[in-house]
């Protein structure tokens, strides 16, 4: 007997029990798409969140103040935070080739407010080379020049969103935007003077508004430290492309404590590896998670298929019989309803890929609440699904297989 | 060409034992119209079981063309079955949703042999359904599924055609055509065929007959050596 006879009888089979086939193949369906779209949304979380955290420059080292200094918000955290601008000055002083550009911040919530529009936004005080540091392109106008810094100018680059919503349709270069602090006690104008080019991912810099530290710094005298020191929440480390992280890290940190007169750091140091690394353990558990929720659906498919055989062998006893009679052997008989199993479950694992794939490539790109989903299709989670659909069809063929062989072909043949 | 001797086969039914054949020796030769009568529970069905390899005896001896086929493997008997016998059963057990064509065509894929639509197409001329070959068993006739079991035994053309009352399930005239059939099949193309019956009338196409009872043979109206010289003198 050919592998096209055995391909054909089961094909008949199917075919001739059309509504039982179709529940049969719904179950190993849903199993195998569930395992490739689940596997999609988690990938495509994990890579959301590396392109978040890498869409904040390259090569860079995050320094802020430690958990004791970050657990008061706004104006409370300023005051407690031990880091200065001039800490940053120092790290970018110290003559390390491995150190690129050193830029300080601090961010705070602010109302944005443009004519009758307003928009939430925060705001970045920071100095001009912050967007060298965090890779930001300028779409109009220019980003804050050293000569702001110095002058202490009230000037102001605007994230894309910002732009688009305060000036919709007009050209936000040199109007005013007034800025609101401490839940609207102080409002400053400032001019614009550039539009950041819209940055990919769920990055925060399109909802962000960019002023010059010096500027404010002269308006709030409690910036300063009793020593005279400008406060920051954050200074950037850009590493020269190559550099070993890791060391430069270690050289900072030991700038740092010594600066402090420390012996147990007042900071946190972290690297862009080491986010990274930490958002990826977190959403490898989420596609782990996600995977083993699709291979349970896929187990249970796969036991649908068993029991359809099952089913499918006692309904058959007198065919069977008659097989038997016209000169099956037992091998016969178990290898059709091995191949009719196996060919339910390839059939079905081909649709699930399809299914599949089309799922994860609509989800892509959708917003759900206020997340937009990212899907990334993996090559072996398909080969995986197909692989178990397949391996799973095969094993729910053999034990109804056997069943069928050990019908005796006369008491078959009675059963009419 | 069949020689069973001293063939015994019991079944046991709760705390009873059934000896279904006890004791059976039985010579047939190619050619041979056998009908084997008995009421229902003689062991004639059980000696045709053994026969076509659907059964094993539990004692005694099966030659099947001089060679002892009791010892053979299941896959062996399945393979032997397939070439050597073909079956017809009262309910004509035929397989729904298929054709006449590919009912007939089903033992030939077992064996694995090409040109198995011609091969069938003539069984199915041979029965006289050449207008029935693409028809499922719901759009023909109780006579007419019958005659696609009997082109479905003949199509591999087997060393003998058993048949277990093959007119059951038909009225006496359709009856009548299934049993001219097979009377054909001896007469013009030598085939050995055995049949079960219980009815007289039936049992009177054949050339010889078997009587059993209580898994004995009781009465065997003669054994002729060759069909040619049984077929001129022994029609009632």
């Amino acid at each position: 007997m050919s592998v096209f006879d055995s391909l054909r009888i089961a094909v008949r089979a199917i075919v001739a029990n059309r509504l039982r086939s179709l529940l049969t193949l719904l179950g190993l369906v849903i199993g195998v798409s569930s395992v490739i779209a689940l596997i999609a949304v988690g990938q495509g979380t994990q890579k959301g969140v590396s392109d978040q955290i890498r869409g904040l420059g390259t090569d860079l080292i995050f320094i802020e103040p430690s958990a004791a200094a970050t657990t008061q918000q706004g104006a409370g955290a300023l005051t407690t935070t031990t880091l200065t601008q001039a800490d940053a000055l120092a790290i970018a002083a110290n003559g390390n080739p491995a150190i690129q550009a050193v830029s300080a911040h601090i961010t705070g919530e602010t109302q944005a407010i443009a004519g009758a529009n307003n928009v939430g936004a925060e705001s970045v005080f920071t100095s001009s080379n912050y967007a060298e540091v965090r890779d930001l392109e300028i779409a109009l106008g220019s980003f804050i020049a050293p000569s702001h810094d110095d002058a202490g100018s009230l000037v102001a680059v605007l994230g894309s969103r910002v732009a688009e919503t305060l000036y919709p349709g007009i050209d936000p270069i040199g109007q005013e935007i007034r800025l609101s602090f401490l839940a609207g006690r102080v409002v400053f104008a400032f001019t614009v003077i550039g539009v950041v080019r819209e940055v990919g991912g769920a990055a925060d810099a399109n909802d962000q508004v960019f002023v010059p530290i010096t500027g404010l710094a002269n308006r709030f005298r409690f910036l300063y430290t009793p020593t005279g020191d400008l406060r920051v929440t954050q200074i950037d480390v850009q590493t020269t492309p190559g550099a070993d992280t890791e060391e430069v890290k270690q050289q900072v940190s030991d700038l740092l404590l010594f600066r402090h007169n420390r012996s147990d750091p007042d900071f946190t140091i972290e690297s862009q590896d080491d986010l990274l690394d930490a958002a990826s353990e977190v959403a490898n558990t989420l596609s782990i998670l996600l995977g083993v929720i699709g291979g349970i659906s896929l187990l249970v498919g796969g036991i649908g298929v068993m029991n359809i055989m099952l089913v499918s062998v006692t309904e058959r006893t007198r065919e069977i019989g008659i097989r038997r009679a016209v000169g099956a052997t037992a091998g016969d008989i178990v290898n059709q309803f091995v191949t009719e199993a196996l060919a339910l479950s390839v059939l079905g694992g081909i649709i699930g890929i399809v299914i599949g794939v089309v799922a994860s490539l609509l989800v892509d790109g959708q917003t759900v609440g206020d997340q937009e989903m990212t899907t990334v299709i993996q090559a072996w989670s398909i080969a995986a699904a197909f692989g178990v659909s397949a391996g799973v069809g095969l094993i729910s063929g053999i034990y109804p297989a056997w069943r069928a062989t050990v019908v005796d072909p006369i008491a078959a043949l009675r059963n009419e | 060409m069949i020689r069973l001797e001293g063939v015994r086969k019991t079944f046991t039914a709760g705390d009873t034992q059934i000896h279904a054949l006890d004791g059976v020796s039985l010579e047939i030769e190619r050619g041979e119209f056998v009908a084997i009568m008995g009421q229902s529970g003689s062991g004639k069905s059980t000696m045709m079981n053994i026969i076509g390899l659907l059964d094993r005896p539990d004692d005694g001896a099966y030659l099947l063309s001089g060679q002892d086929v009791a010892g053979l493997s299941e896959h062996a008997r399945a393979r032997l079955r397939g070439t050597a016998f073909g079956f017809v059963f009262q309910s004509y057990s035929l397989l729904p949703r298929m054709s006449a064509l590919e009912q007939v065509e089903l033992p030939l894929i077992y064996q694995g042999v090409r040109d198995r639509r011609r091969r069938a197409a003539e069984a199915l001329v041979r029965v006289g359904l050449a207008d029935r070959i693409g028809h499922r068993p719901t759009q023909l006739s109780g006579g007419e599924q019958q005659r696609v079991a009997i082109a479905r035994s003949l199509v591999v053309d087997p060393l003998v055609v058993l048949a277990d009352e093959p007119t059951g399930a038909l009225d006496t005239a359709t009856g009548h055509e299934v049993m001219t059939l097979l009377s054909d099949l001896v007469d013009q193309h030598g085939m050995t065929i055995i049949l079960v019956t219980h009815e007289p009338e039936v049992a009177a196409f054949a050339q010889r007959t078997v009587r059993m009872r209580d898994g004995k043979i009781v009465e065997d109206t003669g054994h002729q050596p060759t069909a040619n010289e049984a077929n001129a003198g022994s029609s009632p």
